[in-house]
């Protein structure tokens, strides 16, 4: 169980079975809320008046629900030729909320937006007016769009996505407004609590990183093993659109970064040849991260996917149309996300999309294409099978690293590393930008970057330290996180070195390391022991600069690169 | 179904609702005799029973129930 999250909800309707619904979806997906509703259309006093129960209460999020019923009586007691600038001047109204709650506190802001609505004056015309309520509102989540994806802290919660998704009817009834004021139902609440909720784990660091597919009936139609490679489904004829939509989908999330694996029962060979030899598949091995074929149990094999791998069950989503493989990985692997498939082909994709399994509160150009990465991790190891000792491979490997202190560039990857890391995470302490990019000017802390290349790929940004001054002797690591992805090659050692260097450099005495457990960093408990610290008693460790011997490593530094 | 049946399974609602299992409701009950019977009790018991006999109620429906009889009336009428 994550700790609770302290959520404030301010909305302009009655949002009391809202805020029931978002605690409980929470709590069901391992998500303690503490939520504070605030009194209905409580906004103004609530966000403008420093001393209102709002700021009191110090949230860890702020939710904003403003609803459409409320827009249209704001648009009706708009003067007509002041309706063209309505949107501009609501928008208006919700970025000073936004940028009054950022002055207090540097927190994320999920702002609702519309539920679109034609109020059937001008009918299809509204659409060829400006100052008509459609074009207005539409408008207005555009702006809300276009702004959040300048802020940072701004998070849209798509209403008007589930709207479109579910309809109007569904989500709204219209006595419920006007009985007691509140515009959605008791039915479609769950599923609005879900993409609240979803964005709240998206923050905590949870995200899904990779699908897992299983292949006949689930990527393609019929058994390739029994039907040859000529008799599955795939392409424009018959049953095989359903299973090219699917397939283009799934490339669409590994051009994201998503990762793609396969999980099948069935000869390898025979498994791999649509991949190649297929002319209508989408999919082909370059797309596969890692690829397993085999008669073991699937549960075992998502297992050795995910050693392969280094990411957490509790990021992968295992796809297959078979429930009793399903229901295997359920058992065995509670973990991973396991989506039960509708049994018609047709019906996959649009349920798929209709679980947002893909949320996220960032997204930068390092997210794309992880695939490369990962297949050359395979070629990594199995490279290594052919030297005698690791020590020689790591020398053959011709590592560089680089150690910079933050920049601009590197701002918003640092960011998302501390919102994503969970393994190699000393401390877990998640940042956004903004505080980056504050840490990165006060002269009280030290900040470092590393990047890493060897002969094969380049890793880019893997490490992160963040060194904060105790005193005028003692550094404190506030942050040391790294990619599992190179993990065992040296680099520790080399941050470390760099570390104390940086340390010794500036006339510190000694640095102080802190370890706190959570449920996924167990691998780097004994880290700073390992890296010649000393026990200093609840889980901090200390070195002297003066005293310590550097690491072995074979990473070579980069100075100028 | 007749008037019985029908505040049978309202009576499975309120004890959904209520969260109480030994519930049972008379016709003659209102929102006082149950304590945590409040506005916002009331508009998820309508949603859910609109839910369990596939109706909607309006808006003449919501503001007549004054006790249990009254919903009832209203149920058998639409059903």
């Amino acid at each position: 169980m994550l700790p609770p999250y302290r959520i404030a909800l301010l909305g302009d309707s009655a949002t009391q079975h809202l805020a029931t619904a978002l605690t409980g979806h929470a709590y069901d997906r391992g998500l303690g809320l503490s939520l504070f509703d605030a009194d209905y259309d409580q906004l103004d006093t609530q966000i403008m008046d420093d001393s209102s129960e709002l700021y009191a209460f110090g949230a860890d999020a702020v939710a904003i629900f403003l609803c459409v019923e409320k827009l249209y009586a704001a648009y009706c007691a708009t003067a007509q030729t002041d309706r063209s600038q309505f949107a501009d001047n609501i928008y208006m109204k919700i970025t000073s909320y936004w940028q009054t709650l950022l002055r207090h506190a540097e927190l994320p802001i999920l702002q609702f937006n519309f539920a679109e609505a034609d109020d059937g004056v001008f009918g299809n015309y509204a659409n060829k007016l400006e100052f008509s309520f459609l074009y207005q509102v539409r408008k207005l989540n555009y702006l809300l769009m276009q702004d959040s994806a300048a802020s940072k802290n701004v998070h849209i919660v798509d209403l008007n996505a589930v709207q479109q998704r579910y309809g109007r009817k569904t989500l709204t009834d219209e006595k419920l407004y006007y009985l007691a004021k509140m515009p959605l139902t008791m039915q479609i609440l769950p599923t609005v609590a879900k993409q609240v909720v979803d964005i709240l784990l998206a923050l905590r660091g949870r995200s899904a990183k990779c699908v897992i597919l299983d292949l006949d009936n689930t990527i393609w139609g019929g058994v390739v093993g029994d039907d040859g490679l000529s008799g599955i489904q795939i392409g424009e004829l018959g049953m095989g659109h359903a299973f090219s939509a699917l397939q283009a989908w799934l490339l669409e999330l590994r051009r994201r970064g998503i990762l793609l694996a396969v999980c099948s029962k069935n000869e390898e060979t025979s498994a791999k040849e649509p991949f190649i030899s297929h002319p209508e598949m989408l999919l082909r091995l370059s797309d596969i991260a890692v690829f397993v074929a085999n008669w073991e149990n699937k549960a075992d094999n998502i297992r050795l996917i995910q050693q392969t791998l280094q990411i957490g069950f509790d990021s992968m989503v295992f796809l297959d149309d078979n429930p009793f493989e399903r229901d295997l990985v359920k058992s065995l692997l509670p973990e991973v996300c396991v989506p039960d498939l509708p049994a018609d082909p047709a019906q996959v994709l649009n349920y798929l999309q209709s679980l947002n399994l893909f949320e996220t509160v960032s997204y930068s150009d390092a997210d794309r294409d992880r695939t490369e990465q990962y297949q050359t991790e395979s070629l990594r190891q199995a490279q290594m099978r052919q030297y005698a000792s690791y020590d020689t491979y790591l020398i053959s490997l011709e590592m560089c690293a680089t150690a910079k202190p933050f920049d601009a560039f590197h701002i918003p990857r640092i960011a998302q590393l501390t919102q994503r890391s969970n393994q190699f995470n000393l401390r877990t302490v998640r940042y956004t930008e903004a505080e980056i990019a504050a840490m990165a000017e006060n002269p009280r802390y030290i900040t470092l970057y590393f990047t890493l290349q060897d002969k094969l790929s380049d890793y880019g940004l893997i490490g992160v330290v963040i060194l904060e001054e105790q005193n005028a002797g003692t550094l404190f690591v506030n942050t040391w996180l790294m990619s599992c992805r190179v993990l065992k090659r040296g680099m520790e050692e080399f941050i470390i070195n760099k570390v104390m260097e940086t340390a010794s450099r500036l006339h510190y005495r000694q640095v102080i390391g802190e370890y706190l457990p959570t449920a996924k960093n167990a691998m780097v408990a004994n880290i700073y022991e390992n890296m010649g610290f000393t026990a200093a008693g609840e889980g901090r460790y200390a070195a002297q600069t003066q005293t310590f011997t550097p690491r072995p490593t074979r990473i070579k530094e980069e100075t100028n690169g | 179904m007749d008037r019985e049946q029908v505040l049978h399974r309202v009576n499975a609602v309120f004890r959904d609702i209520f969260d109480d299992d030994t519930l049972a409701i008379t016709e003659e009950n209102s929102a006082a005799d149950i304590p945590d019977w409040d506005s916002l009790t009331h508009i998820a018991l309508l949603a859910e029973i609109e839910e369990c006999f596939g109706i909607r109620f309006s808006m003449k429906d919501v503001l007549g129930m004054q006790k249990v009889g009254n919903l009832l009336d209203i149920i058998v009428h639409h059903t």
